[in-house]
């Protein structure tokens, strides 16, 4: 089991200049270790993370479209990965941060908890390729190399919680709105 | 069924597609969009994202128009109400020029309404603040590329009701009197 923070240290070392797309508890991590916010895509709606980070996919075959989900993000639509599958778009990375519960309201289990396995689903469903890492030594040895095949890949982090107990009134403001990175992003991507 | 009234053809929709831009089609197949599934498949300026349930088609659009392409949502209004969270969420927060086409399920303008589908469809889409063009014929074609328009003015999503679901979207001479 990894920390979420060197997990994502770790992958902000391989980023490159790959479009990071984040969903949950990820984004909050990965804000924290990147220096590329002008190509970093946080998407607020628990799910949709992997459908932004697909249709970008295909519409900028010339980039390389890294997605930091979670697991109950991707739970909430499994059947986006036969989507992404037929499409086998070659420069999509699709990491789950798998922590078993849904960390932003307060660390309740995920219904797949100890029992189902995202890399097997993915494998399944028609990825060309799925791993699963939950040492970090292994991770920063090997994700390289994983990062040079063709996608689409599957790459489950099996990673500690970070649980947030504060109510979200409560919570520190995130530097900039979701919008607005989002904005910021297209108009970078498309030199505007 | 022969008619001699006028219908929607799929050639119709495709060749609106093609003047405004689209480059992408993310949809589920229904049953009044089969030959026309077909036609695009074979247009070699498109790519068919097939997808296994509606609420991915307008999170795949914005990835899609992030990357500066166009894309477009083909789906029934069935799958318009499983999308809700996706257009609020994505389409409608955000503000981006997504263009559904939207099979209105059980519309008929001669006849009552008997299916619910068709019943709950207007009233959402005015209660989402999202404008509509409805499109039962060829005629119509033009509002399909106002539509495109429309959304890129507006930067907010358009829908497309296509009103003809027992006519032009079946294979010809395949019997498409649904």
């Amino acid at each position: 089991m990894m920390s979420l923070h060197d997990a994502v240290t770790v992958l902000k070392e391989h980023r490159g200049d790959a479009v990071v797309v984040t969903c949950m508890s990820a984004g909050g991590a990965w804000n924290r270790v990147s220096d590329r916010p002008e190509r970093d895509l946080p998407i607020r709606p628990m799910g949709k993370g992997m459908n932004v980070a697909f249709g970008l996919a295909l519409a900028r075959p010339d980039l390389k479209v890294l997605m930091l989900d979670g697991d109950g993000s991707l739970l909430m639509n499994l059947g986006t990965l036969t989507s992404v599958a037929t499409q086998k778009p070659e420069n999509f990375y699709h990491f789950v941060m798998e922590n078993g519960v849904y960390a932003i309201t307060g660390g309740q289990p995920i219904p797949s908890k100890d029992v189902a396995s995202f890399a097997g689903f993915a494998r399944d469903a028609g990825y060309a390729a799925a791993y699963e890492f939950d040492d970090l030594e292994d991770l920063s040895m090997n994700i390289g190399k994983v990062l040079q095949e063709k996608g689409p890949v599957l790459i489950n982090l099996k990673v500690e919680p970070v649980i947030q107990n504060l109510p979200p009134g409560l919570r520190p403001p995130a530097r900039r709105s979701w919008i607005t990175a989002l904005r910021e992003v297209e108009a970078h991507l498309n030199g505007k | 069924m022969t008619t001699g009234q006028s219908i929607l053809s799929p050639e119709t929709m495709v060749d609106e597609f093609k003047k405004s831009g689209v480059t992408h089609i993310i949809t589920i197949p229904n049953s009044e969009t089969n030959y026309l599934y077909e036609l695009m498949v074979k247009e070699p300026s498109f790519t068919v994202v097939p997808v296994a349930r509606e609420g991915e088609t307008m999170a795949i659009a914005a990835g899609v128009l992030i990357g500066g392409k166009t894309p477009v949502c083909l789906i029934q209004n069935t799958g318009m109400f499983e999308s809700g969270d996706s257009i609020r969420g994505i389409a409608l927060d955000v503000g981006m020029p997504i263009v559904m086409v939207i099979g209105y399920r059980g519309y008929d303008r001669h006849n009552d309404t008997v299916d619910s589908a068709a019943y709950y469809t207007e009233p959402i889409l005015h209660t989402w603040g999202i404008k509509f063009y409805l499109v039962e014929t060829d005629e119509d074609g033009p509002r399909i590329s106002k539509a495109f328009a429309e959304a890129r003015r507006t930067s907010r999503p358009v829908a497309i009701l296509v009103g003809d679901e027992f006519h032009g979207f079946n294979r010809p001479g395949g019997g498409g009197g649904g």
